[in-house]
């Protein structure tokens, strides 16, 4: 009998980096632009997909979503309600959204027929961080009641992200909310990253945020069209 | 399980690399190793988490640099602000310390 060491260099997180793979082929490959919203519990992501999705659909944009929770589809209910497609992934005992989960919701839906696909993660900002679930776009939130130094305090969520989004921006005052700090501090984690400041509640700000979903969608198009 | 893949009869030790980004807690994966691997081939075995920094590229510097401070993503040198990592979310299986049939 021999003792050896054996080398592996396999990533823990392989199979759902390769099924995140997958799933970004099949949206590049049907022309859905995928966001993945992380913020910590009580955030407003909620409130801000469904206005999201309300001036999306008003518009004439075909956009749906994936909401997860540990448990209650409340905020599917809530979601669905603007009359975009919604479903609700329930994780139970997981703290994070995987790879897997978004492809096994997906089953059904036809992707050529979407242009946008928002998937709400678990409330958390530490472990959604790891699991890449074939977004285009990761946007970290953050609102004016939790202090401007939550970025500096995960960093590691906050550097995996490409957008950033500050809500609750109409209890700024109230809350003696340091908009510079905030600014500085994602700055520090995470620079050049673009930063939206909304009330989902009062509007402030959401014109703005739905304009560059627009503009996204142009340049995708622009892009793809250029590569056939 | 990778072990038996390798046709491992015994692992004495598991390596993992763990970048400081990779929101995993030492602590909290040593402290559950022992009940995670029990009546598994991993049972009795040891795990030996190796820690690795943030490295991030500066391109006014044109090299790899390792990050200190985990709440400023800036060149330790220049301070150049970076949005290019290199090295940090990591969370890696490195090797395992096995015992094996003698090859004939």
């Amino acid at each position: 009998m021999n003792t050896r060491v054996l080398e592996i260099r396999k990533g823990v997180l392989n199979k759902n980096d390769e099924l995140a793979a997958t799933l970004r082929e099949r949206f590049t490959a049907a022309g859905v632009i995928a966001f993945n919203l992380v913020s910590s519990p009580g955030t407003g992501k909620t409130a801000f997909l469904e206005k999201t999705l309300r001036a999306m659909r008003e518009a004439g944009l075909r956009v749906a979503a994936l909401v997860g929770d540990l448990e209650t589809d409340n905020d599917a209910r809530r979601l669905a309600s603007s009359g975009a497609p919604v479903r609700q992934i329930n994780t139970h005992r997981c703290c994070h959204l995987e790879a897997a989960m978004i492809a096994e919701h997906l089953e059904g839906w036809d992707l050529n027929e979407l242009d946008y696909l928002f998937i709400e993660n678990v409330g958390n900002l530490v472990c959604p961080s790891s699991y890449d679930l074939g977004e285009k776009l990761r946007i970290a939130m953050l609102s004016v009641t939790e202090g401007e130094d939550k970025p500096l305090k995960y960093p590691g969520m906050f550097n995996s992200a490409d957008i950033a989004v500050i809500t609750k921006m109409d209890l700024a005052e109230a809350c003696d909310f340091d908009r510079a700090a905030a600014h500085a501090n994602i700055e520090a984690v995470r620079p050049g990253m673009r930063i939206f400041e909304v009330s989902a509640k009062r509007g402030m700000g959401m014109a703005q945020w739905i304009d560059w979903l627009v503009q996204l969608r142009a340049s995708a198009d622009n892009q793809r069209s250029h590569l056939r | 399980m990778v072990s038996s893949d390798y046709g491992a009869l015994k692992v004495h030790e598991v390596r993992l690399r763990v970048g400081a980004l990779a929101g995993v807690a030492k602590d909290a994966l040593l402290f559950c190793y022992d009940i995670a691997t029990a009546d598994t081939t991993l049972a009795g075995s040891k795990l030996v988490v190796n820690e690795v920094p943030v490295i991030l590229y500066c391109s006014v510097c044109r090299e790899e640099k390792e990050l200190t401070d985990l709440q400023r993503f800036r060149c330790p040198v220049c301070d150049t602000p970076s949005g290019d990592i290199r090295q940090g979310r990591d969370l890696e299986i490195e090797s395992i310390l096995i015992d094996e049939y003698a090859s004939t």
